[in-house]
């Protein structure tokens, strides 16, 4: 279809390519070579960048690249930049007295960070990604607390968590199940029941019972929930006067829990995490917003 | 199908060098006081002070991208302020705009820094290697004697050097300027400014040295822009072709007196820093720098005809000075509606601009209700919720907040970690509190679904208050 023309200067003066598709033709205007030269640049570049980079797939992996360059590694040297960075801020956070955390702003910011940070790795499984806990896992942000809400406390109960069989300092203490093991009959858990709702000022299910099941409750309860049911952080035993309830105040529930007993566990979190990730994530536990003052 | 068959013309071509010839006149002075000026803002600006108090830096140009702040003079911007900046390129776009559709290409001609830097390289250029004849000479001459080489490398150090201290300016609008000259020079300086100077040093001495008017004819976006705002009446630089034509050099051979004004002395193509003959028409290259006027003006003042050979045209002008009226004036061209909208556009942008710039809040706080969980049942049966509100103090020195809550509610306040209702924000930060709310057992507040209440925060140096509107979630929720 190109037919050779004359590339003499046109009518108007132009010089066209010399080329002719069908009578039509092209004007000539040249690119600048220099913008050529840059398009080979690029393409050399490409090609060195191909070898200095990983690039060619091959079967089982891409070319590695001589330069060494991987993104697995440019996210461990980032990693080990970043941990490198936070080493003495983590020194400091882990030798520090627990109580001077909260009153120096620097290191109690970091703390609350990196805390959230933890408990949303390893404690939201069981608590809730905003500490709001579910049934038989406590809500973290009330202000009630089965084994006491100071920092020390909070620190000691993620260290060693409780009745766990991994770490002898663990937090223990085993309510009797006394329905299933006969210690009472079910009348008389039928009657504790009824009384235990009207401690935190429920209705109880059957009033005429209540009375029964103070005597039970003084006999068989009071040794560790409190004479007065306000339970006993020291045993970890609930308190049982306020609104909050880890399993459910309703009548079934607390009939069921006196029957069988509950046992709920958390691990120990010494051999999991550093000192310092402890120390923050208490540091957050106690900033939910029960946090209680030191002794 | 198409070949490149032999004897056909190369598709490619080599740049052709210029040499501009010097020249004089009032567009000449005029772009020689704006590079004075242009030129003076670029380097000197990031070297004013400006007191802002003992905790902000003192620099009035600064963007610190580390802290993600941008002063200027009085003005400072933080990031959530930034349409501040998105008001300002539309305004610099609608600027373009307008200058455009008045002037044309004046943008190109008289300012860019393309241009500006050009005519600054091309100025060194002519101090070293001497006007256009003597450097046609320079390049012509084949060998590199003694006298060569000393011209070349003289001029390629003092490019050099301005291009070093133009990429070494910019750096200086992001961080403290003396210190960071000191660290510069003591090669204590973040790789990222060496880097940066480098670029822009490599791109200065090679823009502005030899590639030239081939950015603005092959790389610049721009001039492509412009033709859609361009009209008939947008004024640009004309040859009067039926005032000139035909041309001819020998104003005393026979038939000289049917010649034109134009004397063909090329005095307009020698001074053209882009290579061009204004006299072909009106074309893509020409960036409208105006020195073809000037130089057109020196030479028919000298041959005693009147001025404005080559003049600032548009091409409605055309037709009518063919048909014998006298020439417009510059200021029929400039006041069209058309104008007149960019200008109205654009003063609207600004003036808004100054009124939010005015109209700022002095406090600025933020309250986010937590939503994981909505609401916490306290041991005491009362209902709490918890808000993260973000204080901004956006002075120079440390100071304290007071919170409160709209006194009709039943709801009461506490501040994690506070024994009061204060906080103290440390000097130009955010500060993150977190806030408990909480409605006793029983009220209305604590059973409701949800209520709308107010957390106000006070200023306790200056008395100033502010209010959010928020939700508090009760047991219904």
């Amino acid at each position: 279809m190109s037919d050779k023309t004359d590339t003499k200067k046109d009518d108007l003066d132009y010089e066209t390519t010399g080329h002719s598709w069908d009578g039509i033709q092209e004007y000539n205007k040249p690119l600048p070579r220099w913008w050529l030269m840059v398009f080979y640049a690029t393409i050399i570049w490409g090609v060195g960048y191909t070898i200095a980079y990983p690039a060619w797939p091959g079967v089982r992996s891409a070319t590695a690249g001589l330069l060494g360059w991987s993104t697995r590694g440019a996210v461990a040297e980032e990693i080990s930049a970043q941990e490198a960075k936070l080493a003495p801020i983590n020194e400091q956070l882990a030798s520090v007295e627990l109580t001077s955390i909260a009153s120096d702003p620097e290191l109690n910011g970091y703390a609350q960070n990196a805390g959230a940070a933890v408990f949303r790795t390893w404690c939201a499984q069981c608590h809730g990604s905003g500490a709001a806990g579910a049934k038989g896992y406590p809500n973290l942000l009330d202000d009630d607390w089965l084994w006491g809400g100071s920092i020390e406390e909070i620190h000691t109960t993620i260290t060693h968590g409780i009745r766990n069989e991994d770490d002898p300092d663990a937090r223990y203490s085993e309510m009797p199940a006394f329905g299933r093991d006969g210690l009472l009959e079910r009348e008389q858990i039928a009657a504790v029941s009824n009384y235990v709702m009207t401690l935190s000022g429920e209705e109880p299910q059957d009033a005429s019972l209540v009375e029964e099941g103070a005597t039970v409750y003084a006999d068989n309860c009071a040794a560790c929930h409190g004479e007065d049911g306000t339970g006993d952080r020291f045993q970890g035993a609930p308190n049982l006067t306020d609104a909050i309830w880890l399993y459910g105040g309703d009548y079934a529930t607390i009939h069921e829990t006196v029957t069988n007993a509950r046992f709920g566990v958390m691990p120990n979190w010494n051999t999991r995490l550093s000192e310092a990730e402890i120390r923050a994530v208490a540091t957050y536990v106690h900033g939910l917003g029960g946090g209680e003052a030191s002794e | 199908m198409s070949e490149t068959q032999p004897g056909a013309p190369s598709l490619y071509a080599a740049r052709e060098p210029i040499f501009p010839r010097r020249v004089r006149g009032h567009f000449r002075n005029l772009k020689w006081v704006l590079m004075l000026v242009l030129l003076g803002i670029y380097y000197v600006t990031p070297w004013l002070r400006w007191d802002r108090g003992p905790q902000l830096p003192d620099q009035a140009v600064l963007v610190d991208l580390a802290n993600r702040r941008f002063f200027f003079f009085f003005i400072e911007i933080w990031p959530h302020e930034f349409y501040f900046v998105a008001g300002l390129l539309i305004m610099a776009g609608l600027g373009l705009f307008l200058f455009t559709s008045a002037l044309g290409r004046v943008w190109c001609g008289y300012a860019c820094p393309q241009t500006v830097w050009t005519d600054l390289f091309i100025l060194v250029e002519r101090w070293i290697e001497g006007d256009r004849n003597a450097r046609l000479r320079l390049h012509r001459q084949k060998k590199w004697d003694v006298r060569k080489a000393r011209l070349r490398v003289t001029k390629w150090v003092a490019w050099l050097l301005i291009a070093l201290a133009t990429g070494g300016a910019w750096v200086f609008y992001f961080t403290d300027a003396p210190t960071l000259l000191v660290d510069l020079v003591t090669g204590n300086a973040h790789p990222v400014a060496y880097t940066t100077i480098l670029i822009l040093t490599a791109t200065t001495f090679a823009f502005g040295g030899f590639a030239r008017e081939q950015i603005c004819i092959y790389a610049c976006p721009w001039p492509r822009i412009q033709a859609a705002m361009m009209d008939e009446d947008t004024l640009t630089v004309g040859y009067r072709d039926w005032r000139g034509e035909p041309r001819g050099k020998h104003r005393k051979a026979e038939g000289a007196e049917n010649l034109g004004d134009c004397i063909d002395c090329n005095a307009c193509v020698n001074v053209c820093p882009m290579g061009i003959d204004i006299r072909d028409g009106q074309q893509l290259a020409c960036i409208t720098c105006a020195l073809c006027i000037d130089a057109c003006d020196d030479v028919m003042e000298k041959i005693g005809k009147p001025r404005g050979l080559i003049d600032y045209l548009a091409l409605s002008d055309e037709t009518r000075e063919r048909d014998g009226h006298a020439p417009r004036k510059v200021w029929k061209h400039i006041f069209r509606p058309r104008v007149i909208l960019y200008t109205a556009l654009w003063s609207l942008v600004g003036l808004g601009l100054v009124v939010a710039l005015v109209m700022r809040p002095e406090i600025e706080l933020s309250v986010a209700p937590v939503r994981n969980p909505t609401f916490v049942v306290l041991s005491d049966g009362s209902i709490r919720n918890t808000y993260d509100v973000r204080l901004l103090n956006k002075h120079g020195e440390d100071r304290p907040f007071q919170l409160s809550l709209s006194d009709d509610a039943a709801l009461q306040i506490s501040l994690e970690g506070e024994d009061d209702m204060t906080v103290d924000v440390p000097a130009n930060e955010t500060h993150l509190q977190r806030v408990y709310v909480t409605a006793p057992e029983g009220t209305p507040e604590a059973q409701a679904e949800r209520t709308e209440f107010h957390i106000w925060v006070e200023d306790l140096t200056t008395g100033d208050r502010a209010g959010k509107e928020t939700i508090f979630n009760g047991r219904d929720n």
